[in-house]
């Protein structure tokens, strides 16, 4: 698959793109970041891999083998050019707390976050979200609909996550362009509005 | 332990050979999203072979860092070392992300906003 990605020509941007803007797309493990991502870039999204210093013992699968000291960390991402002048870049990446300096680099300059998030796991949330929240990144929570999966109402997944009231609850469909960019939109208008008030 | 093969058939060197040992740029001005952009009249004569190749890539046209890294199939960190070497030496010049000073967040968001809904 990487070799696929890798003989696919470079999509270039228009020469008049003057900004580029970032927003995260983050989740625990198979959550469908990269199924997000992918439904709504223009282009074939790309991967790229850092390889990290373990900051603890722990590796996923990987506990009882000694002496691994470091870990390959993938990273997803699309683009979408949403005008002349901008282009707006989406980064899925894994929400653990080990991977916080790739974490760094992807939220420095990122206008927010959308956290996926699946009702079976819901618990499995609560890492990304204290992340977000140490770095001060403001996020919205798409419930990523997944088939077979149990539907709750809002209230009751606003109080499983612990959600602030202000804090944006949506329902998606990672696979369907139209309805992640809805979720999109959602958390943009939450933002948009965080800033205004900020300039009141 | 020996960490697993790399998957990727270009990764013959180790990133540290890419970079001349080094893990950090000469300027700490790349952004995940910096558009870089290459100079065509510059001698690509004498560089490296990744260096090469990251020219060759970017003098079709703008690309961000991550993009540049994601064709490459180089760590972003690699091509972070390897893009301030050819800044310095004029063969590229840098968009940064979003020039704060000159476009408010507010501004940049309702751009953003505007471009999505007019997606759907």
């Amino acid at each position: 698959m990487d070799s696929a990605l890798a003989s696919d020509g470079a999509v270039y941007l228009p020469r008049t793109v003057r900004t580029a803007a970032k927003i995260l797309v983050v989740g625990h493990f198979a959550v469908g970041k990269t199924t997000f991502v992918g439904s709504l870039s223009e282009i074939r999204p790309l991967r790229t891999e850092e390889t990290m210093t373990q900051a603890g013992a722990f590796v996923d699968d990987l506990a009882g083998i000694d002496g691994k000291t470091t870990t390959t960390v993938a990273m997803d991402f699309g683009r979408l050019t949403l005008s002349e002048s901008l282009v707006l870049y989406l980064f899925g990446a894994p929400g653990q707390q080990r991977f916080t300096r790739l974490w760094q680099d992807m939220t420095q300059g990122a206008l927010g976050a959308l956290v996926l998030a699946d009702t079976r796991r819901l618990d499995q949330s609560f890492e990304v979200m204290g992340l977000l929240e140490e770095l001060g990144l403001p996020y919205a929570v798409a419930v990523n609909h997944f088939d077979g999966a149990p539907t709750y109402p809002d209230e009751e997944i606003r109080e499983a996550l612990d959600l602030l009231p202000e804090t944006p609850l949506i329902t998606c469909d990672a696979r369907d362009r139209v309805s992640s960019t809805r979720a999109l939109i959602t958390l943009v208008e939450y933002l948009s509005a965080r800033t205004a008030q900020e300039h009141v | 332990m020996t960490p697993p093969a790399p998957r990727r058939d270009k990764g013959l060197v180790r990133p540290y050979v890419v970079t001349e040992g080094r893990s950090h740029p000469t300027r700490n001005t790349f952004d995940l999203v910096t558009l870089v952009l290459a100079h065509e009249d510059r001698p690509l004569g004498g560089l490296s072979p990744e260096k090469r190749a990251l020219m060759e890539l970017c003098l079709g046209g703008a690309l961000s860092v991550a993009e540049i890294a994601g064709h490459l199939m180089l760590p972003v960190s690699v091509v972070k070392v390897l893009l301030g070497d050819l800044v310095d030496s004029g063969h590229l010049s840098t968009r940064a992300p979003i020039p704060s000073a000159e476009l408010p967040e507010a501004q940049i968001l309702q751009e953003v906003l505007d471009g999505l809904r007019a997606r759907l």
